[in-house]
């Protein structure tokens, strides 16, 4: 049995305090928390496209450029984030290796592939497994930040290595642009609409 | 509990039910899409008041004592959260800096501190002042709270630096643990029920 839809009873869903709202009675504004009601995220899929290309493309000096200058008595390196993961592997250290890797690559691609995957099968009105879009739509909410991770390595080690014996470790711009990269794609996540996933007709799976 | 919404909608697909009665250990699922639409809450409102105050007693904490501490040669460094986030203030990083601090510092300090208005009010049966305004801030403030990322890397940073150097893990290690699970559990659903139990 599958249960209506909240178009079909005139009711809205108030994102700030979930309540249901009748839209005969409050058309505009939610009676409880007073936020504005919209039965979807205003153009959802041209912000989320925005965000996504935007990311993309400052995804590339991310990478490229470095993300941590290391000087000491034994010399300078400059390393960026494929740079350390690479060092750290061939140092043994393959779980930190993993670690870096699967935050830093894995989690900003997967990222861009399900938000891509899922604005064009939108854009086409697929019907095709809405269930399971749905369920890798809850997986970016719950991966969305974890990519940080090194920039608060990178401002660990600069905070805590400093002029001392150990040398002096200093931030690069490449972490600027992988924390945009993140900032960037956590903000297209919250900006896409899942429920669009489901509008395309009154058939269920 | 004065329930005066007698109908939940899923918010990844729109399907409308009704408030279903839970017992402890039980979730409601959306049937169409999976979500998960309800579940019973965990602690109760004096208990989160009780959570609430450790959490800032812990954010005191590690506003002064250090996360890591490393010794080498006789020297020792150690560095706080604040500390870790001005790091990124020298050089070309400068707007990182404010992205670490709003997501290390200054969202984690608003959690609490607007949990502790509401939570305290509540205490009394009361809304507090502002009421509306701070559970929206609350709702609007929950994706961007970073501290269990931030453990993580320092955890990283540990290992990258041991091995070549002695580094002690500290208690600031153990307070930030604690109070990213504290905000986790409070800010989350949990606190949404003062919408039905404050009318
Ligand atoms: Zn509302
Ligand atoms: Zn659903």
């Amino acid at each position: 049995m599958t249960p209506p839809v909240a178009a079909e009873l005139g009711l809205c869903l108030c994102h700030h305090c979930h309540l249901a709202c009748e839209l005969e009675r409050h058309p505009h504004v939610c009676p409880r928390c007073g936020a504005h009601l919209h039965r979807r995220k205003r153009s959802a899929i041209a912000r989320t496209w925005a965000l996504v290309l935007t990311a993309l493309i400052l995804y590339i000096p991310a990478n490229v450029l470095p993300i941590m200058h290391t000087s000491s008595f034994k010399g300078d390196s400059t390393t960026t984030i494929l740079g350390s993961v690479v060092t750290l592997w061939q140092e043994g250290a393959w779980d930190i290796a993993t670690i870096i890797f699967v935050a830093s690559v894995g989690v900003p691609v997967t990222k861009f592939l399900v938000l891509g995957l899922l604005l064009c099968t939108v854009h086409r009105g697929s019907e095709r497994s809405r269930r399971d879009r749905t369920r890798l739509y809850r997986g970016l909410e719950l991966i969305g930040y974890w990519s940080m991770l090194d920039v608060f390595v990178a401002a660990l080690l600069t905070a805590l290595v400093q002029f001392g014996a150990l040398g002096t470790i200093e931030p690069r711009p490449g972490i600027l642009f992988f924390g945009l990269v993140v900032i960037l794609t956590m903000l297209a996540t919250l900006s896409f609409d899942p429920r669009l996933i489901w509008d395309t007709d009154a058939n269920d799976d | 509990m004065s329930d005066n919404t007698p109908l939940i909608i899923c918010e990844y697909c729109d399907a409308v039910y009704q408030r279903p009665t839970l017992a402890i250990h039980q979730q409601a699922h959306c049937v169409r899409c999976g979500g998960l639409l309800a579940r019973p809450h965990l602690f109760h409102v004096d208990h989160l008041l009780a959570l609430c105050v450790t959490a800032i007693m812990l954010v005191a904490f590690l506003s002064f004592y250090p996360v890591l501490v490393i010794r080498t040669g006789g020297q020792t460094h150690d560095a706080t959260l604040v500390d870790a986030v001005w790091a990124l203030t020298e050089g070309p990083t400068g707007i990182m800096a404010l992205l670490a601090a709003f997501s290390v510092v200054v969202v984690p300090v608003t959690q609490v501190a607007l949990l502790t208005w509401l939570l305290g009010f509540a205490h009394f049966r009361q809304r507090a002042p502002g009421f509306r305004g701070c559970m929206r801030w609350l709702a609007t403030l929950g994706p961007w709270s970073m501290l269990e990322v931030f453990l993580l890397g320092a955890l990283v940073a540990v290992f990258k630096i041991t091995g070549r150097i002695e580094v002690l893990p500290t208690m600031g290690l153990l307070a930030l643990g604690g109070l990213s699970l504290l905000i986790i559990g409070m800010a989350g659903r949990d606190v949404q029920r003062l919408w039905d139990e404050l009318p």
